[in-house]
């Protein structure tokens, strides 16, 4: 460990925060429909998608309607990506030649992507025609991270809302968040990442002939305009393989910056925005405060744990350093492990670096970020209102400690809340564990996993968190089969919209209650107690639910290698 | 759920023309404009103008007289049409005995007991173009070798092909393989077949 990355640390974290709170001020006003400097561009075009779609965007939706609308969007969306996969050989842009993709793995690829997961069974350079890329795989990464603000929008509303009845509109909202945010970012993002090396051409390959006089094909593609969004929508899903770690999706230490930033600026704009509509600007502040302590305690972690030797390489050379084994030169170990913090954090499932290859303790740290809920800082959209449902059960627990009803943003917080709260909860904790069990003694199951021992058990237990947590990043050695494709593909449908309608019920819920002045009975929720209390709640959580199958996975694999250095 | 039908579907065709076709193509020409070099993937030429490489991807350099990349697990070493690194967990037998096996040539090749750990592990993409300093500097003496021409010359072509870490802070100083060993070709050519 060194000052330097330290150093890298603190300023990568700092300016997903610090950059998150003018883009937040920004966010709040297209939630709003309030007018914006890209009016004059956007507002014809708004007009006549109004039109095309028959849509008042001045009539709002109650939370049953804005929940149906996202449904059926995502339904849509869900059929087109698959028909997209499946035909890719007859569509245009495949100058590979790849055949359609095989039915369970169109399936699984199309859910993970609606869902803002990216979980990857297939490999992007040898599966994926520029085609799929660009019309299905980088739609959705625009569209499943527009609905996800767009829940964050809707629950905002809620809490603003005095004896309200409606959320908005789901079609408008997804509008203006896509083509007043998502889009201009990944424009200037995009050109920032092709200037610095990422390729962006209609070329599938070009044939090298190296220094050596061997030939070396090397895959190309329209990558930069994907990279952007795939990071700012938290998505996470890589034209290549090697996703970040690539070189031609992730060139340099500035690019690697960028991307870091981008996975995490808009899950803390949506924090920002949220104070803002809601007028309530210290409690939003205190939720970011949560979110950076937490993503920054695991990056220094992660960080600690890949810079302790290991037994192989402590054994074969004589010189220190870190553990280098699926990192790049470029990044290191301050740079990797900060990634990782804040990919399995926000989300989002991009890595520049092999969580598989990480130690115990790192890939422990990082699996464990996915099992809390995916809210340090989350995914956009799906981290704010993950952190307000443990606010709700932080409220609750508190309250029974005292013995007074509740109240969280002047909402009182009843028995409907609750309930609706631990249902979106223990969703991803029975799909967490319940499959991830049934696969420890599943042969079928078995046939795919790489790696043996705990470790092999981490490998499964990983891939249902990151599925589950919509994250997306992987022990990348599992392999697909069958059971693999379906089980994960329900796993990620089940994280996302097992998730959502409670989240949209509970606002719906909450939008007819009156706002309440706080009282001198009111707990405060923006002080240091509060956020001490909060972090409590998702630590003891996460830890209850979690920490039994890591005790049996992670944790047991760093005494054997604490055992395997001392011998 | 009726009501949703046109809208959904009106928004999903909508989108995929905008965001799916006219946003990446527009990228691609704007890119093409701009940055030819980088937008075509960064790729190195000869006299001849014929393609040699990308200076962003490594290349599976073995003969002696050439600086040598880090492992490979992409393919069946240094593929860029199959990136990927080997997924082996830090007990796994066979990264162990992996490791154990490249130290064991690395240092008779090298002459060096101390070996850095980039030369042993592989990358996260298996195409990592670059070194680290010190794997480097332990090449260097056998390229001075091979080259017919003292190690402090060979250091300097390699100090002059180091990355420092950007903004003093960001990432890890890097030696280019590629570009080391185009610039040794350059200034001190061996006589091999193209």
């Amino acid at each position: 460990m060194t000052i330097q990355g330290w150093a890298e640390i603190a300023l990568t974290i700092g300016l997903a925060v610090g950059l998150g709170w003018p883009l937040g001020v920004y966010m709040a006003r297209v939630w709003q429909g309030e007018r914006t400097w890209l009016d004059p561009v956007l507002g014809p075009v708004e007009r006549g998608y109004n039109a095309l779609m028959g849509l008042r965007p001045e009539r709002g939706q109650g939370w049953i309607a804005y929940t149906l609308s996202l449904l059926a969007f995502s339904a849509a969306s869900f059929t087109i990506l698959y028909a997209i996969l499946r035909l890719q050989d007859h569509l245009p842009l495949n100058p590979q030649g790849f055949a359609g993709m095989s039915p369970e793995l169109a399936f699984n690829t199309a859910i993970s992507f609606v869902t803002n997961t990216n979980w990857q069974f297939y490999s992007g350079e040898s599966a994926a025609s520029h085609f799929s890329q660009m019309a299905g795989l980088t739609v959705q990464n625009f569209a499943s991270a527009a609905a996800g603000i767009a829940v964050a929008a809707a629950l905002a509303r809620a809490f603003a809302a005095n004896r309200g009845e409606t959320l908005g509109n789901f079609w408008t909202d997804l509008f203006r968040i896509t083509a007043y945010v998502l889009l201009p970012l990944s424009i200037a993002v995009g050109l920032v990442f092709a200037a610095l090396g990422a390729p962006q051409t209609l070329l599938a390959h070009v044939d090298a002939h190296t220094l050596e006089g061997a030939k070396q094909t090397i895959a190309l593609g329209p990558v930069a305009s994907q990279e952007s969004i795939k990071m700012l929508g938290t998505n996470g899903g890589g034209f290549f393989n090697a996703n970040s770690a690539h070189p031609y999706e992730n060139p340099n230490a500035i690019s690697n910056l960028i991307e870091m930033v981008a996975m995490n600026v808009l899950a803390f704009a949506c924090v920002f925005a949220f104070g803002r509509v809601t007028g309530l600007r210290r409690e939003a502040r205190a939720l970011a405060v949560v979110m950076t302590l937490m993503v920054g305690a695991a990056a220094g972690a992660i960080y600690w744990a890949e810079t302790q030797p290991t037994p192989a390489l402590a054994a074969a050379h004589g010189l220190a350093g870190a553990n280098m084994e699926g990192k790049e030169v470029r990044f290191g170990a301050a740079a990797t492990a900060v990634f990782a913090a804040m990919t399995t954090g926000a989300s989002c499932g991009a890595i520049n670096g092999w969580h598989e290859s990480f130690t115990p303790i790192g890939g422990g740290v990082a699996m464990f970020m996915t099992q809390l809920g995916e809210m340090l800082p989350g995914g956009v959209g799906s981290g704010l209102y993950g952190m307000i449902v443990m606010a709700l059960i932080t409220v609750f627990v508190a309250g029974l400690m005292v013995g007074r009803t509740p109240e969280y943003l002047g909402k009182k917080i009843e028995a409907r809340e609750m309930k609706l709260a631990m249902l979106a909860v223990l969703v991803l904790t029975v799909s967490i564990l319940i499959f991830a069990a049934i696969a420890a003694v599943l042969p079928a199951a078995l046939k795919t996993v790489s790696a043996s021992g705990p470790h092999g058990l981490s490998e499964i237990l990983y891939a249902y968190s990151s599925a589950t947590g919509n994250n997306g990043s992987a022990f990348g050695g599992l392999g697909a089969n069958t059971w693999w494709n379906v089980t994960m593909a329900v796993a990620m449908w089940l994280g996302r919209f097992g998730y959502i309608v409670p989240v949209m019920a509970i606002a719906g819920g909450l939008a007819v209650k009156p706002r309440l002045e706080p009282t001198a009975g009111t707990l405060p929720t923006h002080g240091s107690l509060f956020v001490g209390l909060l972090i409590g709640v998702i630590l003891i959580l996460g830890g209850l639910q979690y920490f039994p199958a890591q005790a049996l996975g992670p944790i047991v694999e760093h005494f054997q290698m604490l055992g395997a250095l001392k011998s | 759920m009726l009501r949703d039908l046109r809208p959904a579907l009106v928004s999903v065709v909508l989108f995929t023309l905008a965001l799916g076709l006219a946003y990446p193509l527009a990228m691609t020409g704007l890119a093409g404009a701009v940055f030819p070099h980088q937008a075509g993937g960064s790729l190195l030429r000869d006299a001849r103008g014929e393609v040699i490489g990308s200076s962003l991807i490594a290349q599976g350099f073995a003969r002696p007289e050439y600086l040598h990349p880090r492992p490979s697990a992409a393919g069946n070493g240094y593929d860029p049409m199959n990136s990927g690194g080997s997924n082996l967990g830090p007990l796994d037998k066979k990264l162990i005995d992996r490791v154990a096996g490249d130290a064991k040539t690395i240092g008779a090749l090298e002459g060096s007991p101390a070996i850095p750990v980039d030369a042993l592990t592989t990358s996260a993409s298996g195409l990592d173009p670059d070194v680290s300093p010190e794997n480097a500097r332990m090449q260097a003496r056998r390229l001075a070798g091979q080259r017919g021409v003292d190690v402090s010359i060979i250091q300097s072509v390699i100090d002059a092909n180091t990355r420092r870490p950007m903004l003093g802070i960001l990432g890890e100083p890097a030696v280019n393989a590629l570009a080391v060993n185009r610039a040794l070709d350059d200034r001190f050519p061996v006589a091999h077949p193209r």
